[in-house]
């Protein structure tokens, strides 16, 4: 086989050194905004082109799109299990489960949620019947043309993120992230980006069944097969790559006495066999297994020998008796800022053991536990924070500048630091704080005021300014001490305003001022 | 532990990106000799409105009021000595660095990767190895005298996992159960509680190796700029960011609440030290790679009188080469020995390359035996280099040969990485080795540092 030098399907556009263009067309369009319910609303609002616009294109808002929630229906499926949280589940627990276990609540949707009671709530994330459906307008580039996931760059980013924002079946968005970061695989090393959304789609039409089912699929996925070296693995000359990796960082963990540097060799002799043809206008294409590339000799993993093949490679990490406390453990990291009690660990193992390594029986156990309604928040990746806002300003994506800022932010998804994936302990330094601040710059484009106009009103008091401006962020709950210190910063500027020409356009700019702070507030980074 | 580079083909995407930050960049070239342009030069004291443009984050320094930082910075006493550590992430080809053509085996385990019989430059020390066209600068150096080898760097019984043999260099100790860096605990014991400039990573997170239990040090992302743009004008601005501040400085009542208030209050203290200061000015002409960006920044802090005492940079690309090797270690490699050569001519030509000394590692060495990918895979024994006007340039433990491999085929060690921190500490920064690296006892004492 050829080695083929993998490229990006696209070449990445240049960066732009400021946050918007200088010289740009003011164009006013229309497009479809929540109305609060379960409906929608026409807004309009000002498209900066790049070029100036064709006379008579298209404005919006299109054809009205399908209710965006479902009316609640009430099942009482309480009371709740052994060991469940057992205190009240209404709007702010509700809440919480939608941050964590999707993208946050678009308005009006926790309230529903929470009249399902907390296990009725719980199951109707994990328990989704029938493919996903995606309500609201769909996304764009920053031309107003459809985007294009498989073949520009950043694009897959964009594709990912909209499905974040507009999935009805948030979790299942939320699991694909999670094992997007479990078996991280780039972009750097797949030589196209439509195999990078394949594998995103493996994770989602798998996330809830069994592991091993997931790992065997993960194994021999043609992203993987090529990041891994996996392909690369022959009987005549084996690639450690993927044998190494497949027990450190997917399934048993470094330096717990697992296993050997021997296990990792023999591992990559089972593995050996998969191969894939090469050619400049497909890339990478034609994954099969080819018996002749693989190593039919006996095997002796863990201690067990047989002329093991890829799938039992899997089978046997999977039965290793430290699989289960890794594979619990690293899924409740994911939605838990602290690992579980030694208890509850071993009660998620049993329940992982019993149901024959199914996902969802522990998934739905932590999204249960009294540690996730009354424990300490934790920190959203930059992305889950982005989903969160444009959901609850009731936007979409319609500007590729989502994905440099998430670059900017530590996270452009399909284009993991390496293969452990994102480091969840740096999402916050000083460059990517500034980062998460240009984006809610970013996304107040659609909901600030324009600030010299003589249109703001001048009579408006702190209460009202701060009122006005939680409202354009879908409610969000504030701790009461940010909630003191904004309305503080609306009295304060307030008394700025000494000139009677200056009482309009100074709280235009508090409005402003106050969207930039909410969105840049804990509350909205903490999930 | 999560957060290092593994097993990916790490290099493309780092072209990817560098390219596009790149893309238009001048870099200021002022061939030697040539009087400085007026009101460039960067003073101690503007360092810190500069240190805007740094995106400074500050670790460990929670105990005391940010603003103390800024005197710390100001009052703190330049270090005499600066060490360098580049970091060659993902276990680097040492027998492609330094290959040894001469030994019979090596084309035989090599077939498509080994280096031609007369390729590169000879090694003088040990006329069996070459080195590699692409290391051609640190080759110069070495001709000068400057650099120490070591051709087989490692310790007894090599762990493979990237992320545990890696941990081990960082910390300076064959124990997982750390939480300090080797060079954390050194400026634990002498470094000052309110100059975090004393432990410096340039790659934007700070390095577990200058990792510190007590005094506070710091990462910056880029030697360029930094603002905190905003559609709200003043006056109202101003009293948007005093809000914004005070996010940061409430008090917090878990990790993550107190995560988020630590970032916001730096991120403001950032956004207040904005200095708009042009670029920096260098005496030589450095490649435009970002590395070399970086160690051009770093050369004028230097000058500036920064008072760094350890600095950390990953070198340029990815060295995890488990496929395509040839290429990408090539391209990593010459990237990174030219920015070194480019960092130490500039040194010299601003007189400070006596006080400036550059270690380079990686967290182990290849498989002599290539694998069918035209790449190789982890192995033990790898090489590392002591760089600098003051490097007492000879070879430290020899090439093993490979006619006799360890009992994984891989490259026997002949040098302790932690004999060479040993030396590091006594003879370079004058500290007393036993206090930082355990079993410091143990170990000879390579000499790394001309007298």
């Amino acid at each position: 086989m050829a080695n083929p030098t993998a490229t990006a399907s696209a070449s990445k556009p240049k960066r732009h050194g400021r946050h918007r263009h200088k010289h740009a067309w003011k164009d006013k369009h229309y497009r479809w905004v929540p109305d609060g319910e379960c409906g929608w609303r026409v807004q309009g609002y000002v498209v900066r082109h790049k070029h100036k616009p064709r006379r008579g294109h298209h404005r919006g808002p299109g054809p009205r799109p399908a209710d965006r929630c479902a009316p609640a229906v009430a099942v009482d499926r309480d009371p709740r299990p052994a060991g469940a949280y057992q205190g009240p589940f209404g709007a702010a627990q509700a809440k919480r489960l939608l941050d964590r276990a999707g993208f946050g609540a678009v308005p009006g949707q926790a309230e529903q949620l929470a009249t399902l009671g907390l296990v009725g709530a719980v199951q109707s994330l994990t328990r989704p019947s029938g493919g996903a459906a995606l309500h609201g307008p769909g996304p764009v580039d920053d031309d107003n043309n459809p985007i294009a996931p498989a073949d520009a760059y950043g694009h897959d980013h964009l594709w990912f993120l909209d499905r974040m924002v507009r999935s009805d079946q948030p979790l299942v968005e939320r699991m694909a992230l999670v094992f997007h970061d479990w078996f991280a695989t780039s972009n750097a090393g797949v030589s196209r980006q439509q195999q990078m959304i394949d594998q995103s789609n493996l994770f989602r039409s798998a996330c809830f069944a069994s592991f091993l089912d997931l790992f065997r699929a993960v194994t021999v996925n043609p992203a993987m097969l090529q990041w891994l070296n996996g392909a690369e693995n022959t009987k005549q000359a084996p690639n450690e790559n993927y044998g190494r990796e497949m027990m450190e960082l997917f399934s048993l963990g470094a330096d717990r006495g697992a296993y050997t540097e021997d296990d990792i060799r023999e591992q990559a002799r089972a593995l050996t066999g998969w191969d894939y043809e090469w050619s400049n206008e497909l890339g990478a294409h034609n994954f099969h297994f080819d018996p002749k590339r693989h190593d039919t000799g006996t095997k002796t993993v863990f201690g067990r020998s047989g002329n093991w093949g890829w799938e039992d490679s899997c089978r046997l990490c999977v039965e290793h008796p430290l699989h289960p406390s890794f594979f619990v453990e690293k899924l409740w990291s994911y939605f838990l800022p602290q690992p579980p009690s030694a208890g509850v660990r071993s009660g998620l193992e049993n329940t992982y053991r019993g149901s024959g390594w199914a996902i969802r029986p522990v998934l739905e156990a932590i999204l249960l536990s009294p540690d996730l309604y009354e424990g300490p928040p934790m920190v959203k990746p930059p992305v889950v924070q982005l989903a969160s806002m444009l959901r609850s300003v009731g936007r979409g994506v319609d500007t590729e500048a989502w994905t440099w800022l998430c670059e900017e932010a530590g996270q452009q998804l399909f284009w993991p630091p390496n293969v452990s994936g994102w480091d969840d302990s740096r999402w916050l330094d000083t460059s990517r704080l500034r980062a998460r601040w240009n984006t809610v710059d970013y996304v107040l484009d659609s909901i600030s005021v324009n600030a010299w106009s003589d249109s703001y009103s001048s009579t408006e008091t702190a209460e009202e300014a701060l009122a006005r401006a939680l409202a354009s962020w879908g409610s969000p709950a504030l701790r009461d001490e940010h909630r003191a210190e904004l309305l503080d910063f609306a009295q304060r500027s307030e008394k700025l305003a000494t000139a009677k020409w200056q009482q309009g356009p100074y709280r235009a700019l508090r409005q402003n001022a106050l969207l930039q702070l909410i969105g840049v507030s804990p509350d909205l980074i903490l999930q | 532990m999560r957060g290092h580079n593994c097993c990916n083909d790490y290099t493309r995407s780092q072209l990817l990106r560098s390219a596009a930050a790149e893309a238009g960049r001048g870099l200021p070239a002022i061939e030697v000799g040539m009087p400085e342009p007026a009101g460039t030069g960067l003073s101690r004291r503007s360092f810190l409105s500069w240190s805007a443009g740094l995106a400074l984050a500050v670790y460990g320094a929670s105990k005391i009021p940010l603003a103390a930082l800024e005197e710390g910075i100001a009052q703190a006493a330049a270090s005499d000595k600066i060490l360098v550590s580049v970091f060659f992430d993902g276990g680097i080809d040492a027998l492609s660095v330094l290959a040894p053509t001469g030994d019979p085996r090596y084309s035989q385990l090599r077939p498509n990767l080994a280096l031609a019989p007369d390729a590169g430059t000879e090694f003088a020390e040990d006329p069996a190895l070459r080195w590699h066209p692409s290391a051609a600068g640190l080759a110069t150096l070495h001709e000068e005298g400057k650099v120490s080898a070591f051709p087989a760097i490692g310790y007894d019984h090599p762990d493979q996992s990237h992320f545990t043999s890696r941990h081990y260099y960082e910390i300076g100790e064959l124990d997982v159960g750390f939480h300090t860096g080797w060079l954390g605990r050194y400026l634990d014991q002498v470094g000052d509680e309110d100059n975090p400039l004393q432990g410096l990573s340039m790659d934007g997170s700070l390095s577990p190796m200058i990792a510190t239990a007590e005094r506070p040090v710091a990462a910056i992302d880029s030697v360029d700029g930094y603002d905190l743009y905003s559609r709200v004008d003043q006056p109202i601005s101003d009293e948007m960011y005093k809000s914004f501040a005070r996010f940061g400085s409430l008090p917090s009542d878990s990790a993550g609440l107190s995560q988020v208030r630590r970032a916001t209050a730096q991120t403001d203290k950032l956004r207040t030290d904005l200095g708009g200061l042009g670029d920096f000015t260098s005496l030589v002409t450095y490649p435009t790679t970002s590395f070399s960006h970086k160690l051009a920044g770093l050369a004028a802090f230097i000058d500036a009188g920064l008072p760094m005492r350890v600095v950390t940079i990953r070198a340029a690309g990815g060295y995890d080469t488990h496929a395509d090797e040839a290429e990408d270690l090539s391209r990593g490699l010459q990237e990174t020995c030219e920015g070194i050569l480019a960092f130490q001519r500039d040194l010299e030509a601003r007189g400070l390359a006596d006080r400036v000394l550059i270690q380079m590692w990686s967290e182990f060495g290849r498989r002599p035996e290539e694998n069918g990918s035209l790449g190789t895979d982890h192995g033990a024994a790898g090489c590392a280099f002591v760089v600098g006007s003051k490097a007492k340039g000879e070879m430290v433990g020899e090439f093993p040969g490979l006619a006799q491999l360890d009992g994984n085929d891989n490259v026997r060690v002949t040098s302790d990485f932690r004999a060479m921190y040993c030396s590091l500490l006594e003879q370079w920064l004058g500290h007393d080795a036993a206090s930082v690296i355990p079993g410091a006892s143990s170990f000879q004492r390579p000499v790394l540092v001309k007298a």
